[in-house]
């Protein structure tokens, strides 16, 4: 099976490569990449007038499956996904039951086996049922096929569980992937602690919720040598704790999301305590996402993820205080960089790239993020003079709660391929 | 009444969005429910076949009789729905409960509920009136409004004044509700206490922040005391309540420091020997029964301005 792209803009960073080239997949590989290249009997896609990259890959998504189907599931979530011009994505472990043993990975495998839209990572629990209290058997969950593990969601608490987790992981080499929160100081918070939860009478969850959880987390992957991944950065301290561990030659790296990126907490008081503005690590006050920008652009934040985190509209209409955090944000993602980052000229479309496909699987140790021949076919097309609007009810996941509903936006997905075959748009 | 000024709003949800010409319109009307109280038969006819229906998702005693009493008064028909023992609190949801809400369509829902800006979800939702008797720590219109009409009777004004508020401000939304609605009015508010019952953010009310209870009384025209519930805060916040007594308890001795003419405000329910002496609760300075008389002609004018006048 062959397909050609045919006359797009090639933008791939591990080649160092901003060219007008044909692009030629063959059986699953890139099989070259040329001025021109003649290919009889391949499909060709025109890709005149696009962007052509590696295949985006979301390393923080959650799939909802098995337990969670009513909010989304393997399919939907990948249709999600290629949709949002994402070939791949890692799945967090905090299903019903959670993903803590070969069963479940191996379940969730077989549903992304079946559904063809995107690939899909499994990231098995650190701890056993997520319970912060004795480790998960790593060993298995790793020969199933889990590449890292984290018990999202819930922060790793425990401090000698953490420290025997980064020691333990070392063995398969995945990193230990942390939503670092204490949840002593995140108390029964719900939005950032700051002007505006102040005005509001919420209860905050203060960013040093976080910049302790770093900091200790730090220190002991320093003492362990361990591999150490930072979830969805939302406070400029721990950007600075972050930076100073890559200083001292850690193996650390972060993540940061849209959403903390372009919102603030004023943007939650404005919108009238709208639960689609609920998410954990929350929307940090103006300074932290202005310092988050910057890290971004300095090139001490890694790469970006979206935390897709679908809930299904009974559970986030009226109540702000009761709505479960989170948002989705596959089909969102991708045109939010294109317009707000790039568009703006904060980040080059290189380093978008870079962003959202050489450095995730970088990361977590993914085949992909390279159009390199030989590399997995795993392409994403991309259209920058397209506007959109975000339409919620339009979106390809079973939810819709997301804080952008109505943003234009321009630059949007054109085209998702998985290992060589064009999965969206769908043929008619 | 026709010169007045109309009252143009849906609801009232929150101090936030009232004009000063929208406060002064409740508490001149207030003014002509006050004597309601005073006639052998305290009934006026203002909302009969209207009916209201109080909605306490928290339990509360005085501001729901308040309520109710102030919708007798106006000959309304008043529904009472307290959240303990039904549906509400065997799970239906909350959206559950404003469609059937919506489906017995009641003239206006006074709703008190934990968590913030409930009301006002709400009242977007359904075509009701809608009264916030408190949403969470975020705001109580109606007691701020019922302090003021007590400020306005004794100072015969609301501007100009300084006016201190002592006590728990994280968890307060009488705090909030009166720091709005006195700096609408142009009036100076100083607000105390121990910085572990401060929201971080603070400064983010306006209003300077005092550290002592003696900085904040000094030269002031009303005092405002608020409510401490150590139970509720936990040891980590508050040693204990004796300490917190030393530290930030209104005293007799302390209110020396305030002018001479003060008048010592707390909303109810007081925790005497906590945050106020008990001589100085009963004392000469106190208006605090009288909050709870004007409460009930405040409530007559709003629930008035909201479903009465256009009949």
């Amino acid at each position: 099976m062959r397909l050609l792209l045919r006359g797009g803009r090639v933008v791939d960073p591990t080649q160092d490569l901003d060219d007008r080239l044909d692009v030629l997949l063959e059986d699953g590989k890139v099989a070259a990449l040329e001025r021109s290249i003649e290919a009889e009997g391949a499909e060709v896609v025109d890709a005149a007038g696009k962007v052509v990259t590696p295949g985006l890959i979301d390393v923080h998504v959650h799939l909802r499956e098995p337990g969670q189907e009513y909010k989304e599931t393997v399919l939907t979530g990948t249709r999600a996904a290629a949709a949002g011009g994402f070939t791949a994505v890692a799945c967090m472990a905090n299903t019903v039951p959670p993903n803590d043993c070969r069963s479940v990975t191996e379940h969730i495998l077989g549903e992304a086996q079946r559904s063809g839209f995107a690939r899909v990572y499994p990231v098995g629990a650190v701890s056993k049922g997520l319970q912060g209290e004795e480790l998960a058997e790593v060993g298995e969950l790793v020969d199933a096929g889990v590449v890292a593990i984290s018990d999202d969601g819930r922060p790793v608490w425990h401090p000698e569980l953490m420290r025997c987790a980064l020691l333990y992981a070392r063995h398969f080499d995945v990193p230990v992937v942390q939503h670092a929160q204490d949840r002593e100081l995140s108390g029964a918070g719900v939005m950032h602690e700051g002007g505006a939860s102040a005005r509001l009478g919420v209860a905050g969850i203060p960013a040093v919720a976080e910049d302790a959880m770093v900091a200790r987390d730090l220190l002991l992957v320093e003492d362990t040598g361990g591999r150490y991944h930072l979830q969805h950065l939302s406070s400029a301290r721990s950007l600075e704790l972050i930076r100073r561990a890559r200083d001292q030659g850690l193996a650390v790296t972060c993540e940061v999301t849209p959403h903390h990126l372009l919102l603030d907490d004023e943007d939650v008081f404005e919108s009238g305590l709208d639960p689609n503005f609920k998410m954990n690590p929350p929307l940090r006050a103006a300074r932290d996402r202005e310092a988050l920008i910057a890290g971004l652009r300095a090139g001490f934040i890694d790469l970006i993820a979206s935390d897709h985190a679908p809930h299904h509209p009974d559970e986030k209409e009226i109540d702000f205080v009761d709505a479960p955090f989170g948002i989705v944000g596959l089909e969102t993602t991708v045109s939010l960089c294109l317009d707000r980052l790039v568009g703006r000229g904060l980040v080059p479309l290189r380093r978008l790239v870079e962003l959202l496909s050489c450095a995730p699987a970088r990361a977590f140790g993914l085949p992909g993020g390279t159009l390199r021949p030989g590399s997995p076919a795993d392409v994403t097309l991309i259209d920058l003079e397209r506007e959109v609007v975000v339409a919620p009810s339009a979106f390809q996941s079973k939810s819709r709660n997301t804080p952008f509903a109505g943003w234009k936006l321009r630059g949007a997905p054109a085209g998702t391929v998985v290992g060589g075959k064009l999965v969206w748009p769908t043929s008619p | 009444m026709s010169e007045r000024p109309i009252w143009r709003r849906k609801d009232l949800l929150g101090v936030a969005e009232l004009g000063a010409d929208e406060i002064n319109l409740v508490l001149d009307t207030a003014e002509s429910f006050r004597e309601v109280a005073e006639r052998p038969v305290k009934k006026v006819p203002a909302l009969r076949g209207k009916t209201a229906l109080n909605i306490f998702f928290e339990s509360s005693t005085r501001t729901r009789s308040s309520f109710e009493i102030a919708e007798k008064r106006l000959s309304a028909d008043s529904v009472n729905f307290s959240a303990s023992g039904s549906s509400l609190e065997k799970g239906e949801s909350l959206l559950d409960t404003t469609r059937n809400l919506e489906a017995m369509a009641p003239d206006v829902v006074v709703i008190r509920h934990g968590h913030p800006r409930v009301p006002h979800a709400l009242a977007a939702r359904i075509a009701s009136r809608v009264i916030n008797a408190g949403d969470g720590a975020h705001e109580h219109p109606t007691q701020a409004l019922l302090d003021a009409f007590t400020i306005r009777q004794h100072k015969k004004r609301l501007d100009g004044l300084r006016v201190a508020i002592v006590g728990d401000l994280e968890h307060s939304r009488v705090l909030r509700s009166n720091v709005l609605l006195l700096r609408t009015m142009g009036s100076e508010v100083v607000i105390a206490g121990p910085r572990t019952l401060m929201p971080a953010g603070v400064e983010a009310l306006g209003v300077p922040v005092a550290y002592r209870l003696e900085d904040a009384i000094e030269g002031a025209d009303v005092v405002m005391m608020l409510r401490v519930q150590l139970e509720r805060q936990g040891r980590m916040r508050l040693p204990s309540t004796e300490e917190y007594f030393r530290l930030f308890g209104l005293t007799r001795q302390r209110l020396r420091l305030a002018k001479d003419d003060v008048i010592v405000m707390h909303p109810g329910p007081m925790n005497r020997g906590v945050e106020i002496a008990s001589d100085v609760a009963d004392g000469e300075r106190s208006v605090i029964l009288e909050q709870v008389t004007n409460g009930v002609a405040v409530r007559m004018a709003v629930l008035y301005l909201l479903a009465g006048v256009q009949g």
